[in-house]
Formats: C-alpha cells, structure tokens, sequence
C-alpha cells in the first residue's frame, strides 16, 4: 500500500508537471534521470499521447497456432470508450463472431487500475447476462496465447516502473532507438511477474513487450507492428503477434476497420447495451 | 599363416618399445573422446523414432500440454490433511512449486479453481484462498467439498483424506541433463524444507521428471560402483590364475584401454549419449577383453613352464591363440551387434560399444600385451601345471560316464525348455528400480496412499471444429470415461465430461439436477468461454482442449498393474470404442505407462530376427573356421541349449520377465560361443590332424585350454553378476541371466559337449583323410 501511495503521488506531481514540459514539444520529451521516475514518464508520455480519443470501433481477428502447426481462428467486434476518471480504466465491449458456437456472446469490461475489473458476459443461448467473479483473470483469451490484459487497454497505474537503458528498436523499426522499461504489476492476482517494454523514442508506441512468469522467467514475447495513425495523433498497432517460448505456441491478433468518433456513449456500455450488442 | 604369425610375432617382440607406445597412443587418442560423454536422463530415449507408442505420445504432447510431471505428496502420520496447518502447508507447497524451473502449471487442492453460482455471478476461485482463517470445522468441510470434485478426488486427496499431493506439470527441455537436475534441486529442496519443519508428516516426490532423473542416477551409479568392482574382481582372478604380478597388470591395462577407447569412440567421438543399459559397457568390456588376454597369457606361461624362452613363449602363444582369439572376438562383437535389431536405442548403444570394446580388446591383445610381456619380468609357477592336472581328471570322468551324461544332460534341458513358454512381459518402469532409489520408494508409497504413477491418455476427436460442445460429443466421452470407472484397474478418470457438467451445474444457480452434460451445443461453448475467461494464468483448459476445440484429453491413473493386464485393459478399451463410438473419437493410447507396456513385445519381435541373424552368422564363421560343416552342426547344441536351460531355470522362480530379456541371448550367444570354439579348435587339431581317437582328442582339449576355458568362463559370470549389483534392475537382470547362461555353457561344454563328440565321431568311425585339411584353419 505504500507503494500505491507514493505511485500516486508520483503520478499526480508528474500529470502537473507534464503538460508544461511535454506538450510543448512532442519530439523530445524530458525524462527524469531516475530510473524509476524516468520509467514512469515514459509510461505516461505512452498514456498522454493517447488522451482524448474519445472512442473507437474495430474488428479483431486470431489465429492460433499450436506447436504441431495447427491453426484455429477467432473473430470479434470490439468498441471502446475512454474512461475521463483518472482513477478508472476504459470501458470496452467485445462481441463474439467466431467461433461459431459463441457468435454473439459479448463481454462487458469496466478496467479497473488495481482491482479485479468488473466484467459481464451476455449468453444468448440462455438470454442471460451473467457477471464474471474472480480475482485473477490472467488465464489465455478465447484458448489464445494472449491473456485479457495483454491486450487491453494499459492503465498507466497498474504498474511500478524502471527504465533499463535505451537501445535500437525491434525489427521492422530497426534504425529507430527504443527504450527498453522494466514494469512490475501492482495488482496482486496478476500472472505475471515483470513485462519488459520497448517503447519507439520517436513516437512512444509499443515495438515489444516480453512477458515474465510467476518464477521470474521469460513466458511470452508480443511483437506489435503495422501501426497506423489515426486522426493523425492515434497511433494503433494492426498486428500483435504473441509467441509463448515456452509451449511454442503462438496466436496472431490482427486488428481492422478502426474507425473513431463513434459519438459512443456510456448507455451503449452498460449491461442492457450488452443483450442487445449482437 | 602359421609362418605369417610367427614372423608377426616375432616383430611385435622386436619393435615392443615401438609397439607399446604406438598402441597406448592410438587408444588413448580414441578414448580421449571420453570428455565429451554425456548423460542421457529421457525415458523416450528407450523408443525409436518409428515407435508408434512414441509417435502417439508426442503427438498428445504437441497438441495439448506436456505431459512432464513432478509430484509431492503428504501424508501426515495421524489424522487428516484438511487441518487449517496442513491445508496451509498444501498452499505453501503450491506456492513453491509454481517456482519450479520450467514449470507450467502447479495443481492442489487449494489452487483447485472452485466455481459456484449466486444470482447472475459466476463466482470462480481457489477452493482454498486463505488457510489461517479457516476454523477447523471449514477446513474439515474442504475434504467433502474435493471429494465430491471428480477431477481431484482420488487424485489431489485421497478417499480417507489422509493423503494429499500437489502435481506440477512442467515443460522440460527435451533430454537435458542440466535442466533435470537443475528441476530435481529445487523439487528436493522443497521436500527437504517440509519434512525438516514438520516431522509428523511424511513428504515424497515421484513424477515423470523423477523419473527421468533416476535414470541419469542410475547410470551415474553403475559407472562409480560397478566399474571399480569388476576391475577388483580382474586383478584378483588374472593374479590367482597367473600368480605373475605383471602379467595382471598388464592384462589390466590392456582392458582398461579396451574399455576407455570403446566408450571414448561411441560415446564421445560419435556422441551417442550414455543412458543405464549402456552404462553397463565398460563392465561388460572389461569382462569380455580379460578372456582374451587370458587365453594369451595362460598360453605363454605354459610354454615357458615348458621350457621355451620368454620371447620364444610370446611367438608360439600368438601362434596357437591368434586363430581363436580373432574368431571369439569377431563372434563376440556380432552377438552385441546384433542388438541393433532392438527397438530400444539404449541397447543398440550398448551392443554396439561392446561390439567396438570387443574388437579393440582383440587388437591389443595381440599387440599391446605381447609387447608388455616382452618387457615386463615375467615367471612362470607351477599352479598352472595342477590347474593342468586337475583338467585332465574331469577329461576321464566325463570320458567314463559319456552315456549317463549324454542322456542326462539331454533331460534335464528338455525339461528346462517346457517351462519356457510360462513367461509373460511385465514392464512397470517404476520397478526398473530397486529399494535404494529414492524414486521407487517415493512411487510406491504414492500408489499405495493415494494415486498411482501409471497414467494413460486418449484424444478423443469430435470430427468438428468447436465440436467439444456437441452435446453427444460429450455424452460420448461422459459414457467412455463411466466405462473406465467400472474397470478394476483404473483408479482416476480426468475428463473434460466432468468439467463441462460442473460448469453447466454453477451456471444453473449450482442446481444439483444440472450436473450433467448441457443439451444445447450453444449454450455448452458459451459457457465455456465464460468459463475459460474466469481461470487465472496456469490453471487453464488448454491441457486438455486442443486449440481448434474440436477434441479433448481423457487420462486414465492406473492402479499398480502388471504390463500384461495394462495390455488387456487398453484392448477392451479399444473395442469400447470400436463398439460405441464414432469413427472420428477413435484413438490410440499414449503415455509412459503405454510405451512400456509394449517394449517387451516389440523388443521381442526385433530381436527374434536379430538373434536369428546373429546365430545365423556366428555358426557361419564357426563352421568356416573349423573347416569342418559336421563340427559346425554340432557346435549348434553347445551354442543354443545355454539360453534355453537358463531361462528354464529363471523359470522356476518367475515367470514374469522385462524387456531387457529379449537382449539375454543375443549378449549370450556371443560369449557362449567362445568356448566352443576353443575346446571343438582343439578337440579338430587332436582328432583330424593328429588322427586320435574321439577319447584321446577330448583328454586333449581339455588339458589344453580347460583351464583357460573356466577361469575365462569365472571371469565372464562374475563380470556379469557384477551388474546384478546394479540399482537399475533391467542391467541387474540382464547380468544374472547373461552369467547364468554363460556357467550353464560351460557346464555344458565340460559335460555334454565331449560326450556328444564322442557319441557321434564313434558312430562315424571313418575320419576324413589328414589332407582335406592339411591347409591350417586360422581356428588353430
């Protein structure tokens, strides 16, 4: 608790310092030599460049892979609304289309920075929404490598940071400088240990995350590229692609037909929005 | 070629200086491969690749999870384990567990993810989230709560609820000695830290990685006390036998480079990796490169007793034994190499560094040795001459009492033979190894208390995709795994049947009359996928859903059967399925359990051939080298009644045998042969050279190498009976039978063999004229 409330204090010093500091200079962004506090800023700078969009529709798609080279796909329709309160996380409804079998299941999910998100699911087989209670959700997305959070939206709270060095970005984006950050998930029920970061210098998106298991060794590594811009100041990553080194298997997410300024609002996010989604 | 060795001779006692330190450093080269020897600790190492069992097991493991496990269980010595204390030991355990390297899930029953249902909620957790606050009372409560769970009752706690265990499911490197140990440390560790801070609990660890691990242990074991045994045993039977200080040590050397340059040119040179059967090697070398050296040595002393001059002795010793000596090592290393035919690679490793040792063996023998002796001061004492003596009384015994020895000895192995057809296959790995591995102990106790180690799994297809949400798909799978509950054998169904009537029961507000399987194939993968979205990281259902979820894992835990009833049990599950299931569930059984139960026949069918093939070829070089096809035949009996006799002798104590059984032979026939082939060389030269009578030819062979031939015969059997010593009981047994057969082809070639000459050679009076074999035959 005393790390959530000196991160808080953090966070607050630094959303008043920020706007000074960053805004007047999108290129180059002054960071803390701490690497601590300079972890943080980058997180932030992350999480600054993407306030305001407001709302956004996109379809996603997945294709699992096991490590006998077998496939199976997924398919969903998602929308989100940013969340104004800092203290809160965005709301997002999925839509389920494929499989078959869960064409029109939708999950409701309120993220939450250091508590369980609230999260509801309507069955239309039985016309029920049903709320989804348990503390750790970190299990794999639809039978995917990728678990809900990985590619959720990132709350700058959830996590503790430090900055490690700055190095040559991932492939494709080689050329570029990348810095490379240590995060530690606050909230205790996550799976995960630490995520290593590799964040673009030039436009603070995500080039490469790896993730690390509850012993502390290397489980997965996200690789997100074909990042498009939007309202020429949204970045999205189209392609995430998720490796589990340990199982060989591996699921790519692609994502498609953003579109924002959905003119989206909180009643199409609630649980009666939900058993009409379909 | 009498004059060729001579004149070979002769050189080797010129140049020895040259030709010791030549041969030590050409061996020593070969064996300095030795540094790149490693261990091989993976139990598929013992199937080929074309092993359909292997096939089927990689397959269930690439499509779901690996099936690599390490289990903990406890028990504590009064009482139950659903205590507030113990069930937080159970946690901690868990905890710990999830620290394992390479681990990827951590099962218990506190992690077990708990589902229930309160209005609209789906409320899914740990059953057991935080064992202090519990009362007694809940903590008691827990215990009915699990054993009403089929995916753990009888599998994390047991019926009384005594006993507990705590699975980890890990994703090893494949066969990597250092990641096994690296596992083991930790798991150990862990044990260590429990029964040191609870002593009223008992606490063991079994698994497949254990497994694994006591195999490398096994092996390691072998090299670091059977080695150094069989080298004592040497040094005393050579020094008794000689009384000559060095010729025992030189005798030593040439066996030990025997050994260190076959194990550094297959084992490191080529890099074939040393697992327990192959660990057996250097002992096995050691045994079969000292009859060698013997049979030189013995020669020479005897001449020098004689009165020829030391050098004069090493020439007329490499004379009379190059033929022999050659000929045994040759059929030596077909017999070991004929155990590539096996179908388990360890065997086939084992066969061909013997092979290897055997040739390398002979090589110096006839360099290295005789150049030793050269320089070496050597003596000749009269024990010899005794030994001598005492081998010319047996002679008249056996002459004397030809008939009631030749019926006799007929008898008693006809007899033998009719007990062979009691022997049945049995390969419970976990009885590979004895008491003093930890392994065995920690398996057995489990089985008994708990859960057994034997588990056999099926991936039953639904012929759709997504179909493991079609109602009759599951019911299917619901009948399968009710059919498997019935059978004496099993003691643990784990089946997604039960997952799915679970999940249908919590999202009916946990009404008890919806435990069973949902009737709507939307309704069943809608739950699904909430439920899948509920479960934390590790605990999911990906090891038993494939990833398209179109089939899904049934496993089986057996109780401690033997292989043959393991056998039945996978046939009637075969017709279960033939008879009630749709062509598309139908599946081949995988696991451990399944690979072994099948080694000893597909062992057996291989070696059949191979044994054939080996005898075919060791009675062909004996006939070529008798030049002589009526001797050749009767070489046969001498050859193959051995084996016969010491399996019906096994048979009066078991009948229940290993795979390693079918590797007794082919080692056998190769040594047993040996023998033969000194005593009918010598029984030729008496009588078709020399013109002899069949009695007089006999008195002959055994005053000439009867000795040779037991102490040679007394090194063999202890070599081998050294192995029994082995904790790894596929090597203990494949040296108790190998020595057996060996002394029961002696007894054979001292009894049965004269008699039978005798016998037959009276009856056929007319001896072939001296000319048709005036050429020297290199069995001289």
């Amino acid at each position: 608790m005393h790390i959530r409330d000196s991160l808080k204090l953090v966070t607050a010093v630094t959303a008043l310092l920020l706007p000074l500091s960053a805004s007047a200079s999108a290129e180059a962004v002054a960071l803390p030599d701490d690497p601590a506090a300079k972890g943080l800023a980058i997180a932030e700078e992350t999480d600054r460049r993407n306030q305001g969009f407001g709302d956004t529709k996109a379809t996603m798609k997945m294709i699992l892979e096991n490590a006998y080279g077998e496939t199976s796909e997924r398919a969903l329709r998602s929308m989100t609304l940013e969340n104004p309160n800092p203290e809160e996380g965005d709301w997002t409804l999925n839509v389920f289309d494929k499989p078959r079998d869960v064409d029109g299941t939708a999950l409701l999910t309120y993220a939450k920075i250091l508590d369980p998100d609230d999260q509801w699911m309507y069955l239309p087989a039985v016309k029920r929404v049903k709320r989804i209670s348990s503390v750790n959700k970190s299990g794999p997305f639809m039978g995917s490598e990728f678990a809900f959070e990985d590619f959720s939206s990132t709350e700058v709270g959830k996590y503790s940071y430090k900055w490690l060095r700055d190095e040559l970005c991932p492939e494709p984006v080689a050329e570029r400088t990348c810095h490379v950050t240590e995060r530690y998930p606050l909230y205790e029920h996550s799976g995960y240990t630490r995520q290593v970061v590799w964040t673009d210098t030039t436009d603070y998106q995500g080039r490469k995350v790896e993730y690390y298991d509850r012993k502390g060794e290397l489980l997965k590594t996200l690789t997100l590229t074909d990042y498009k811009l939007y309202e020429s100041k949204f970045w999205r990553a189209h392609d995430l692609f998720m490796a589990n080194v340990v199982t060989g298997k591996s699921t790519r997410l692609t994502w498609e037909e953003y579109s924002f300024g959905n003119g989206l609002t909180q009643n199409d996010f609630s649980t009666n929005a939900l058993q009409r989604a379909r | 070629m009498n004059d060729w060795v001579v004149a070979y001779g002769k050189a080797i006692v010129k140049f020895r200086w040259l030709v010791v330190l030549a041969s030590v450093a050409g061996v020593l080269y070969l064996a300095s491969g030795g540094r790149f020897i490693e261990f091989s600790n993976d139990y598929r190492y013992f199937f080929t690749d074309q092993n359909p069992n292997l096939q089927a097991f990689e397959r269930l493991e690439r499509t779901y999870t690996s099936p690599d496990t390490l289990l903990w269980v406890l028990k504590p010595d009064e009482g139950k384990v659903t205590t507030p204390e113990r069930l937080a030991i159970v946690k901690e355990i868990t905890e710990r567990a999830w620290q394992t390297p390479f681990s990827t899930r951590v099962d218990s029953l506190t992690n077990y993810q708990y589902t229930s249902a309160e209005n609209d909620d789906l409320t899914v957790r740990d059953l057991v989230e935080d064992p202090a606050s519990l009362s007694a009372a809940e903590a008691d409560a827990i215990g009915a709560i699990a054993l009403a769970e089929p995916v753990i009752a009888n599998r994390l706690i047991s019926e009384d609820e005594t006993t507990t265990a705590i699975a980890a499911t890990l994703k090893m490197p494949r066969d990597d000695q250092q990641a096994t140990a690296e596992v083991m440390a930790h798991a150990r560790a862990l044990l260590a830290d429990m029964r040191a801070a609870h002593p009223d609990i008992r606490f063991e660890l079994t698994g497949s990685v254990a497994l694994s691990n006591s195999f490398a242990e096994a092996a390691q074991r072998d090299l670091a006390t059977l080695t150094p045994a069989m080298y004592l045993v040497l040094a005393l039977t050579v020094f008794f036998l000689t009384r000559s200080i060095p010729g025992t040590i030189a005798t030593i050397l040439v066996v030990t480079l025997s050994a260190a340059a076959a194990m550094g040119l297959v084992m490191g040179w080529a890099g074939v990796k040393l697992t327990p059967p192959s660990s057996g090697a250097p002992t096995i070398i050691l045994t079969i490169a000292v009859a060698d050296s013997i049979h030189i040595l013995v020669t020479m002393l005897i001449e020098m007793r004689r009165g020829l001059s030391k050098h004069d002795a090493i020439v007329e010793s490499l004379r009379v034994n190059w033929g022999p000596v050659f000929l045994t090592s040759v059929t030596t290393a077909i017999g070991f190499a004929s155990l590539n035919f096996s179908d388990a690679p360890p065997f086939r490793d084992l066969g061909n560094t013997a092979a290897v040792g055997a040739l390398i063996a002979w090589f110096l023998s006839v360099t290295l040795l005789p150049a030793l002796a050269a320089i070496l001061p050597m003596k000749a004492k009269d024990t010899l001459v005794r030994q001598s003596e005492f081998m010319g009384r047996i002679a008249e015994v056996v002459i004397a009492n030809r008939r009631v020895l030749l019926v006799g000895m007929i008898v008693v192995i006809a007899g033998l033979a009719t007990l062979l057809p009691r022997f049945t296959f049995n390969d419970r790995f976990v009885t590979y190894f004895d008491e003093r591995m930890e392994f065995r102990v920690a398996s057995d106790w489990a089985a008994d208390n708990l859960t057994g180690i034997y588990q056999i799994s099926y991936s039953l297809g639904s012929g759709e995709t997504g179909g493991v949400s079609n109602p009759e798909y599951v019911a299917k799978v619901e009948d399968f795994a009710n059919w498997f509950r019935t059978q004496p054998e099993v003691v643990h169904v784990s089946t997604f049947s039960d997952v799915m009537k679970r999940i249908n029961k919590s999202m009916h507000g946990d009404d008890e009359s919806y435990y069973r399987v949902p009737d709507d194939r939307e309704m069943a993968a809608q739950f699904l996928l909430l439920y899948e979205m509920s479960l934390p990281y590790g605990l999911d259902l990906n090891d038993q859903i494939n990833v398209d979820k179109s089939a899904t894992k049934l496993t089986l835990t057996l109780t401690d059967i033997s292989t043959v009833e393991m056998q039945g049990l996978i046939d009637r599950a075969d017709r279960w399925l033939k008879t009630n299931a749709p062509e598309h569930m139908y599946s081949y059984p995988a696991g451990q359990a399944v690979m072994f139960a099948f080694i000893g026949r597909n062992n057996f069918n291989a070696m059949t051939t191979g044994t054939a093939i080996a005898l075919v070829l060791i009675s062909a070089c004996l006939m070529l080298a008798l030049r002589n096809l009526r001797l050749g035949i009767v070489s046969l009996i001498p050859n193959l009644t051995p084996p016969i006799a010491a399996f019906g002798i096994l048979a009066l104590f078991t009948t229940e045998v290993g795979f390693w059984s079918t590797f007794v032979i082919a080692t056998a026939l190769g040594l047993i042969v040996d023998a033969t082939v000194h005593f009918l060389s010598k029984y030729r030269r008496a009588s078709i050279e020399q013109g002899k009578s069949p009695e007089d030819s006999v008195r002959y062979a055994f005053s000439t190498v009867g000795t040779a031939l037991w102490v040679s015969t007394f090194v063999l059997i202890v070599g081998f009976a050294i192995l029994a010593l082995s904790p790894f009981k596929v090597n203990a047994m494949l040296g108790i039978m190998v020595a057996l057969t060996v002394a029961v082809a002696l007894i054979i070639d001292f009894l049965l063999l004269p008699a039978l000459l005798i016998t037959v050679d009276r009856r056929k009076k007319i001896a072939p004229p001296a000319d048709v074999v005036a050429s020297a035959s290199p069995a001289e």
